[in-house]
């Protein structure tokens, strides 16, 4: 091979570049699942709270085109219960403690959603 | 081993080939692409949809503003600016970056397609109460890149907030002014923000939709309860309507006929 005196130390610093975000998490612990604050009034979410964690986006978005463009504004959940479909007026009457529920999930996961540039944050702490 | 030019052409291509039919096989990655509305990325659950029984439901939405009581009683303008304004965090700024949904302004600016040299004294004394037409030819939905707006199924052309890109065609389409742009974040301007509804941000077009929350609700709009009686609202598309009643018994105009919009909103004079 030509100049394997280049080539070796340039593939092997490549690669050390390449993976480093694995070695720099090295031994940084584990993700934790940050303990949010559950609203304390309420015992059950819309849907399960597996669910849930898992598919809130899905949810919302889809039913700010659901209210929107097809004039439907009523939710029945698995459960039977009706919920009118309203982020503010539904969800966070419940979760009324964003900061300390969907923010810390969203900051221990570095997402961002933009909804707070015209949805209004709920007031208080529960 | 030697290839000529015209052998690596041929593996060439048919690989390319191969890659560009795959995407039409099932399963493989990227051959479906699932659609925003009515095709729920989310299929495990089965949840319904739907309006809610008390909501207000109409052919065609429609209303007639009685131009003389608001003449008689020319506060009720500002009880009804309040109303909208204050419900739907709309900001008041002055000069040009004004937002508005609702307005007044006088009858050469609002009536231009009348043509009458010497109108009544009372009739071009008058102030007007201005907001969205809602026609039935918008403008403004043939010019939206995006469908962030959009003529419903009853009539009201609403906003998808959501979907705007600030482009201002919609603006620009518009022939009654109904249409407002945030050219700066609103929430400094609102004096005191209602919590139960959305506030908009910078780069988004906004403007009235005939209260379409409240409706879903069972709920009158808010200028409609703030007026009166001076403003009817109810279904054009029903000739035992209480619109339909007042427009039977009054002669009615509507602004800029001649452009062919088809506005939703009547003027008693
Ligand atoms: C009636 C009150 C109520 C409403 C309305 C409500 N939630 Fe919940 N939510 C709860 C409760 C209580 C829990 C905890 C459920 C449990 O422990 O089983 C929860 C759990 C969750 C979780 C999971 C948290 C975790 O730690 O896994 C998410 C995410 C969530 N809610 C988001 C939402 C969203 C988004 C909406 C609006 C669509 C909403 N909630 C509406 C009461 C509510
Ligand atoms: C248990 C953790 C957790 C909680 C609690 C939680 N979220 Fe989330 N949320 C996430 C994660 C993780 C994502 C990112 C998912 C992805 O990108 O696929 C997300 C994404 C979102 C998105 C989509 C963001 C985007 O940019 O598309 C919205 C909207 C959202 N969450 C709203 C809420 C609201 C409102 C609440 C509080 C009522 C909430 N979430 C509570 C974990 C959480
Ligand atoms: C540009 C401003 C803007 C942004 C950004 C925005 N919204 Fe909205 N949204 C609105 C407005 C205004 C309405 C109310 C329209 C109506 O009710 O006629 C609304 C309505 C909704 C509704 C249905 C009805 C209701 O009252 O809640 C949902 C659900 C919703 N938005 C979810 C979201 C989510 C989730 C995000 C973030 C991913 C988001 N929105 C970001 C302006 C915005």
């Amino acid at each position: 091979m030509y100049n394997a005196k280049y080539i070796w130390p340039g593939i092997i610093l490549f690669v050390v570049v390449f993976t480093s975000p694995f070695w720099m998490n090295m031994g940084l612990g584990k993700y934790e699942r940050p303990a949010v604050a559950l609203p304390l009034t309420e015992k059950y979410c819309v849907e399960s709270r597996e669910f849930m964690a898992a598919e809130h986006m899905q949810l919302l978005d889809y039913w700010r085109d659901v209210a929107l463009r097809e004039e439907k504004r009523e939710y029945v959940a698995t459960d039977g219960t009706s919920w009118t479909i309203s982020l503010q007026n539904t969800c966070m009457s419940c979760h009324a403690n964003k900061v300390e529920f969907c923010d810390k999930c969203h900051n221990a996961n570095g997402v961002d959603p933009y909804c707070w540039d015209c949805h209004v944050e709920p007031r208080g702490n529960n | 081993m030697k290839r000529s030019r015209r052998q690596f052409l041929k593996v060439a291509s048919l690989s390319f080939l191969g890659l560009a039919g795959a995407r039409f096989l099932p399963g493989v990655a990227g051959a479906a692409t699932p659609n925003a509305v009515g095709d729920k990325a989310f299929s495990s659950q089965p949840a319904i949809y739907r309006s809610a029984g008390k909501a207000k439901k109409a052919v065609h939405w429609g209303m007639v503003i009685d131009t003389r009581a608001f003449a008689k009683e020319p506060v009720k303008f500002q009880q009804v600016i309040d109303a909208c304004h204050k419900y739907h965090n709309v900001p008041s700024i002055d000069g040009k970056k004004e937002v508005k949904w609702i307005w007044t302004d006088g009858y050469r600016q609002a009536f231009t397609d009348q043509m009458d040299n010497y109108p009544a004294e009372a009739v071009i004394e008058r102030q007007y109460l201005l907001l969205c037409n809602h026609c039935v030819n918008p403008a403004c939905v043939r010019v939206c890149p995006t469908q962030a707006t959009f003529r419903r199924s009853d009539g009201i052309v609403v906003m998808d907030y959501h979907r705007c890109i600030g482009c201002r065609f919609c603006m620009a389409g518009c022939p009654f002014g109904a249409r407002s742009f945030n050219f700066e974040d609103p929430r400094p301007y609102i004096d005191n923000v209602n919590q139960s509804f959305p506030t908009r941000m910078r780069g988004v077009v906004e403007k009235c939709t005939f209260c379409s929350e409240l409706l879903a609700e069972g709920k009158m709009p808010l200028c409609v309860e703030a007026s009166g009686g001076a403003i009817t609202f109810g279904d054009l598309g029903d000739p035992e309507s209480s619109v339909r009643k007042v427009l039977a018994e009054n002669f009615t105009i509507r602004r800029k006929p001649t452009l062919g919009t088809e506005p939703s909103v009547y003027y008693i004079l």
